[in-house]
């Protein structure tokens, strides 16, 4: 399978990665590890006239963490995100996250901000980073904004990026917590057919603080404030948490398709959201 | 459109070449260099069978255009071993039976080098995880698991040998 035929670019900074998004307009989109690029480019699902590789752009790269702030720079591959020690102390849960991603090669050049920018409903970062309350940065012709991880996804493939904007980097404040991701997916290198991210506090014996986000359940991530607020105030108890699995339950709405019909989407993600938040629990 | 002016590193060797920004890696290193060990299997990023080295990296080269490869290193199941020297990985694949038709086994064996490099002595359970990236159609995964343990320990053992 051959692509159609694209101009190559390689900028070496921000700004003249800026200026041929500018240059090209929708006709241009930016490559990061490119596998979930160039399998629809051969498929020719995607017509790109211009390819903007940011590989040698140094700014997009790294990990800094400063006490509770973390930043993690878009072009970041899941293997880096996976091997970072610091990270693995601050935010265990990103590395449990990224293990679970695709295989071994992919994770070599899979970036977080690809996975996150795509707006893939099955990818599962954008989950995670709802979860965590992260912020994305997007660099556009007229400086940087800032946008919620929780208010970016509009749709499958819809996100608050403009064409002419990058996203740049993440930020979050990793507070600590019980933390886990579950996934269920049918094999190595497919997306879930359900996934479930909880962070969960704990003060004493009862459930300070909960989150709980959700993958590939409806055309975008779910953060649920329903199901996190079932759990705060409560010592996570069976019948905590089955309103807690409840309450996510009312927040998605699945896509029948080969992964199984919406009846059986729904019992999985009970399954996975209840493992989540039990597995979270203990840890808190 | 415009062919692009490339310069790789492949197996030691430098190569300049021209290609069009969309070939595809794997394109590259079989039809231009004449590298055929690394196969074009499932063609969508699952199979694992065009796996190379790519700057210290297993990648899969059907995912990977060749102008994203512009100035890389990268290594290929050529690059590995050669007949009548072979590495102990290959001489472990052959040993216990790690492979049956052989289409996987360059994929295999190349991703096996990088994993071994970066995990000298791996569990069992870490060696499929590290290895779930590549498939194999005929002999099942028994037999390739089993090598790559071996060479692992052989490797260890020429390793401490040597120091």
């Amino acid at each position: 399978m051959i692509p159609a035929a694209f101009e190559y670019h390689r900028p070496t900074d921000l700004a003249a990665a800026l200026a041929t998004l500018g240059e090209f307009g929708d006709e241009a989109r930016v490559v990061a590890g490119g596998h979930s690029l160039i399998p629809m480019m051969k498929l020719r699902m995607a017509e790109i006239g211009h390819v903007v590789d940011l590989q040698d752009i140094a700014d997009l790269k790294g990990i800094r963490i400063d006490g509770t702030a973390v930043w993690i720079g878009a072009m970041t591959t899941q293997h880096e995100l996976i091997g970072h020690q610091g990270l693995a102390a601050a935010a265990p849960i990103l590395r449990e996250t990224a293990l679970q991603i695709a295989d071994p090669q992919v994770r070599y050049v899979g970036t977080i901000g690809g996975n996150v920018a795509n707006g893939d409903p099955g990818n599962d970062m954008p989950a995670l980073m709802q979860c965590l309350d992260a912020t994305f940065t997007l660099a556009g012709p007229n400086g940087s904004r800032e946008v919620a991880a929780r208010d970016f996804y509009e749709g499958a493939y819809v996100t608050l990026r403009e064409d002419d904007e990058i996203l740049t980097g993440i930020r979050f404040e990793a507070t600590g917590g019980g933390q886990a991701y579950e996934k269920q997916k049918r094999k190595i290198g497919d997306y879930a057919t359900a996934a479930a991210a909880a962070i969960l506090k704990k003060d004493g014996t009862s459930c300070s603080a909960a989150s709980i986000a959700m993958t590939n359940l409806s055309d975008m991530p779910v953060w649920s404030k329903a199901a996190g607020d079932a759990l705060v105030g409560t010592a996570c108890a069976a019948a905590d948490i089955d309103a807690a699995v409840a309450a996510a339950l009312g927040d998605i709405s699945p896509n029948a398709d080969n992964r199984g019909p919406v009846e059986f989407k729904r019992h999985v993600a009970g399954i996975i959201i209840r493992r989540a938040i039990e597995q979270a629990w203990a840890r808190a | 459109m415009s062919k692009m002016h490339l310069k790789l590193t492949v197996n030691g060797e430098a190569h300049e070449l021209l290609a069009e920004p969309r070939e595809l890696l794997i394109h590259v290193i079989r039809e231009r260099l004449n590298l055929t060990g690394p196969h074009i299997g499932c063609e969508t990023s699952h199979c694992g069978a065009c796996t190379v080295d790519m700057n210290g990296r297993s990648v899969k080269s059907c995912t990977v255009f060749a102008a994203q490869a512009n100035g890389a290193e990268i290594t290929t199941i050529e690059g590995i071993g050669a007949p009548g020297a072979l590495h102990p990985l290959q001489e472990a694949f052959r040993e216990h039976h790690g492979l049956q038709c052989g289409f996987c086994t360059p994929g295999m064996i190349t991703r096996a080098y990088r994993f071994l490099q970066e995990n000298p002595s791996p569990s069992e359970a870490e060696v499929r995880m590290g290895m779930a990236g590549n498939l194999c159609r005929c002999t099942g995964y028994q037999n390739i698991v089993k090598a790559i343990l071996s060479a692992a320990a052989e490797m260890n053992t020429v390793k401490e040998a040597a120091e």
